[in-house]
C-alpha cells in the first residue's frame, strides 16, 4: 500500500500493521442526500482502512464528500449503504454519543458557557471519570496544547488559535480510537496555520492516537500525512503516501489537484522495453514506463515542473525531450518559473532552482528544449465515467 | 471637531429615548413622589406636609394585598415558565421552516384586547359555564365547586395573559443555540438528558431570566385579572391603588402604594439579578 518509509523527515512508521485491526475501516460506504432537486450522491461506495496511530488525510476539493465521510464515521449521518468499523468492531448502528471517536469541528464548537477547564472536562465527566482523574488529565492535556494557566477563561476570551487548541484538547483528552479533524485550521491565517500544522504533528506523535485529517489544501496534506486519500466527487481517486501521490498521480484529477503538474498526451508510436514512446517529430520524444500501452492509442502522462530542465541545444542521451517557446518567466526568489508552450500545443511549467549554475536559463520568447528522465513521466489512467459525467 | 462629534454622538442617539423617559416617567414620578407625602382631600386640596407617616399607614393597612400581589406574580411566573419552556423548545427545535407560523399562532389570541380576553376567561370558568357545568352534571365535581373568585383563577389569568412575554425570550435564546455545539456535545458522549441539562438549558437561561422579569413585573402590578376573575377576597395591590385613586380620590395613598410596589419590585429584581443574572448560573447549571 503506502511507501511512507521513504519520507525524508526521519521517523519511519509502518502502516496498517499485519494482524492488528485497522483503527477505522470503511466498507462500501455510501451516502445519498435526498433533496427537492433529487438525490445528491455525496459519497459513493468508499472502501478505506486507516491504520492505528496513522496520520491519515482525506484530501479533495470542496463538495467532494469529505465532511460527509467524517460525519458517518462520527455517527452524525446514517450511511445509505455500507458499514463503519472501529478497531474491527462494526459501529454502524451505534449512536454518536456512544462511539469512541472524537471530532474537532472546523468552527471549534466550544461550549460558550463553560470555562476552558469545563470544556475539556466535558467528555470525561460524561464517562463518569473520577474527579481527581479529570483534574489531572485535563491539566496534562492543557499543558500538551500549551494552554496551561488558561483553565478559568471562557472561549470568548481566547484567540482563534487558542480556541483551536482547546477544541483539540477537548477531543484528545478522551483518548478516542481515532480523532477526526474536519479542516481544523481552515479559519486561521496562513502563519498561524503553518505553526499549527507542526504543532498537530508533534501532538499526534506524543499521544499516538490515529488522526484522520480532512483538508482541501494539498500542501497541508502533503506535509503532515503518513497517507493521503485523494477524493473527487464522492470517490477515492488515489490512496498512497505523500511522495507517491505527488510524484505519481494516478489520474488526471489527482495530477491537476496536487501541485502544479504538466499534462502531455500523444499517440503511442512504439513500445520498447516496457516503455511507451511518443514521437512528435523533429527528434522530439517522450518516454513513459507502462505495461498497458497499445501502439496507435492516445496516452496521457504527467511530469512534475521541478523535474524538467531547459536547454538551448538538443540534449543527448535517452531522456525525454520536446521543443517549445518560452512564454513567461517569473522570478520566485529561490527558484524561477518558466511557462513554455510546446510545439505539440501543451502548456508546460518548469521550476528551476536559482543556483550559481546559470547555464540553462532562458528568456521570454526563446526557443528551448525541455528534457527530463523517463522515470519522471507518469501515465494517467483513463478518465473515469463519474468524472466525465461531472 | 470630529473628535467632539465622536464623543457627542452617543448622547444624540439616546436623546429621543431620554426625552421620552424624562417627560413620561421621571417628571410624573417626581410629581407622584411629592404627592405621596402630602395630606388633605380633594375638596379642600392637598398640601405638602412631608408626612412620611403616609407610608407607614398605607403599608399597615394594605400589606396583605402587597404580599398577595407578589405571591400571585411569582406563582404566575413559575407557571408561565413551566408552560412556555416546552412550547418555546418545540418551536425552536422542531418548528422546522414553520417557526414563524407557530409563533404567530401562539400570539394570535393576544391580538384581542386584554380586558376582553380576561372577560372571556370569566365566562369559561363561571360556576355553571361551559367547562364546569358538564363536569358537575356528570357528577365529577360537587355542585358548589367553583373556580372564579379564587386565587388559582387569578393566577391562571395572570399566567395566560403574560405567557407570550415568557415564550418569546425563551424561544429567542433557544433558537440561537448553535446546532454544532449540540453535535459537539453528542460527540463528547452526552446523551439526550445531558445535552439538555448541560448545554441547551444553560444556554437558554438568559431567555428565562428575561422572561421572568417581563412576566413578574406586570403580573404583580396587574388589577384586571383579580377584578374580573378574583372576586373580593383576592384583591391585589393594583385594585387598591385603582380604587384609592379613582374611587376614593385619595391621591397620596394611591401614590404611596404605587411607590411601595415599585420599590419592592426593584429590590426583588436586583436581588434576583445578583443571584441568577450572571454567567455563573449558566456555569453552575452546566456542571
Ligand atoms: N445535509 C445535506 N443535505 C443535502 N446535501 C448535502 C448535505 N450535506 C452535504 N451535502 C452535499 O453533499 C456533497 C458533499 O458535501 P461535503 O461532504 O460537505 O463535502 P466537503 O466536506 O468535501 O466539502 C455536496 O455536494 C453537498 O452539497
Ligand atoms: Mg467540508
Amino acid at each position: 500500500m503506502g511507501d511512507t518509509a521513504t519520507k525524508s523527515g526521519g521517523h519511519v512508521k509502518t502502516v496498517v500493521a499485519a494482524g492488528e485491526p485497522p483503527a477505522i475501516g470503511l466498507v462500501g460506504l455510501s451516502k445519498t442526500y435526498g433533496s427537492v432537486h433529487g438525490e445528491v450522491p455525496a459519497v459513493r461506495r468508499l472502501d478505506l482502512e486507516v491504520g492505528q496511530g496513522e496520520f491519515f488525510s482525506l484530501l479533495g476539493p470542496s463538495g467532494c464528500g469529505k465532511t460527509t465521510t467524517m460525519r458517518m464515521v462520527a455517527g452524525f449521518e446514517v450511511p445509505t449503504t455500507g458499514s463503519v468499523h472501529l478497531l474491527g468492531e462494526d459501529v454502524t448502528s451505534i449512536p454518536a454519543h456512544r462511539r469512541d471517536v472524537n471530532m474537532v469541528f472546523q468552527s471549534y464548537a466550544l461550549f460558550p458557557h463553560m470555562t476552558i477547564f469545563e470544556n475539556v472536562a466535558f467528555g470525561l465527566r460524561r464517562k463518569a471519570v473520577s474527579r481527581s482523574e479529570v483534574t489531572s488529565r485535563v491539566g496534562q492535556m492543557l499543558e500538551l496544547v500549551e494552554l496551561g494557566g488558561m483553565e478559568k477563561r471562557r472561549p470568548g476570551q481566547l484567540s482563534g488559535g487558542q480556541q483551536q487548541r482547546v477544541a483539540l484538547a477537548r477531543a484528545l483528552v478522551n483518548k478516542p480510537r481515532a480523532l477526526l479533524l474536519d479542516e481544523p485550521l481552515g479559519a486561521l491565517d496562513l502563519k498561524l496555520r503553518q505553526s499549527m500544522q507542526i504543532e498537530l504533528k508533534r501532538i499526534q506523535r506524543e499521544v499516538g492516537i490515529t488522526f484522520v485529517y480532512v483538508t482541501h489544501d494539498q500542501s497541508e496534506a502533503l506535509t503532515m500525512s503518513d497517507r493521503i486519500a485523494v477524493m473527487n466527487a464522492g470517490v477515492v481517486e488515489q490512496l498512497g503516501g505523500p511522495r507517491e501521490i505527488y510524484e505519481r498521480p494516478a489520474s488526471r484529477f489527482v495530477a491537476g489537484f496536487i501541485g502544479t503538474s504538466n499534462l502531455l498526451s500523444g499517440a503511442v508510436a512504439k513500445v520498447v522495453d516496457g516503455h511507451a514512446v511518443i514521437e512528435p517529430g523533429d527528434g522530439q520524444r517522450v518516454l513513459v514506463e507502462t505495461t498497458a500501452a497499445v501502439v496507435g492509442e492516445e496516452l496521457e502522462l504527467t511530469v512534475r515542473p521541478e523535474k524538467v530542465r531547459l536547454s538551448a541545444t538538443k540534449p543527448d542521451g535517452d531522456c525525454c525531450r520536446i521543443l517549445g517557446d518560452v512564454t513567461e518567466v517569473v522570478y520566485l526568489g529561490t527558484s524561477t518559473s518558466y511557462a513554455v508552450r510546446t510545439d505539440t500545443g501543451a502548456d508546460m511549467t518548469v521550476f528551476l532552482q536559482n543556483g550559481s549554475d546559470a547555464s540553462d536559463v532562458a528568456e521570454r520568447g526563446d526557443r528551448v528544449w525541455l528534457y527530463w528522465q523517463a522515470r519522471h513521466s507518469y501515465p494517467l489512467t483513463p478518465v473515469r465515467p463519474a468524472e466525465a459525467a461531472a | 471637531m470630529n473628535r467632539l462629534r465622536a464623543t457627542l454622538s452617543p448622547y444624540f442617539l439616546v436623546l429621543p429615548g431620554g426625552l421620552w423617559l424624562a417627560i413620561f416617567f421621571v417628571i410624573p414620578a417626581v410629581f407622584m413622589l411629592s404627592l405621596s407625602l402630602q395630606t388633605g382631600d380633594v375638596v379642600s386640596g392637598f398640601s405638602p406636609t412631608w408626612s412620611f407617616s403616609n407610608y407607614t399607614n398605607a403599608i399597615g393597612l394594605y400589606h396583605t394585598q402587597l404580599l398577595r400581589s407578589l405571591a400571585y406574580g411569582l406563582a404566575a411566573t413559575i407557571l408561565a415558565i413551566v408552560l412556555a419552556y416546552p412550547m418555546a423548545y418545540w418551536i425552536a427545535f422542531h418548528g422546522g421552516t414553520r417557526k414563524s407560523t407557530y409563533l404567530l399562532l401562539m400570539l394570535l389570541p393576544f391580538f384581542v384586547s386584554f380586558v376582553l380576553r380576561t372577560t372571556a376567561w370569566s365566562f369559561l370558568l363561571s360556576d355553571n359555564g361551559i367547562l364546569l357545568a358538564p363536569l358537575k352534571s356528570w357528577g365529577l365535581l360537587p355542585a358548589d365547586f367553583h373556580v372564579l373568585a379564587t386565587a388559582p383563577a387569578v393566577v391562571l389569568g395572570l399566567t395566560y395573559n403574560w405567557l407570550p412575554f415568557m415564550v418569546l425570550p425563551i424561544y429567542l435564546a433557544l433558537d440561537r443555540v448553535d446546532h454544532r455545539i449540540v453535535e459537539a456535545g453528542r460527540d463528547l458522549y452526552a446523551g439526550r438528558t445531558a445535552i439538555f441539562t448541560k448545554i441547551i438549558l444553560p444556554l437558554s437561561l438568559p431567555g428565562v431570566f428575561a422572561g421572568v422579569i417581563m412576566t413578574f413585573v406586570p403580573a404583580s402590578s396587574d388589577f384586571v385579572n383579580s377584578q374580573v376573575l378574583g372576586g373580593t377576597a383576592n384583591t391585589m395591590i393594583g385594585n387598591v391603588i385603582q380604587s384609592q385613586y379613582f374611587v376614593a380620590s385619595n391621591y397620596p395613598i394611591a401614590s404611596v402604594l404605587s411607590f411601595t410596589l415599585m420599590a419592592l419590585l426593584l429590590i426583588g429584581i436586583f436581588a434576583y439579578a445578583r443571584a441568577l443574572g450572571t454567567k455563573d448560573i449558566m456555569e453552575a447549571a452546566a456542571r
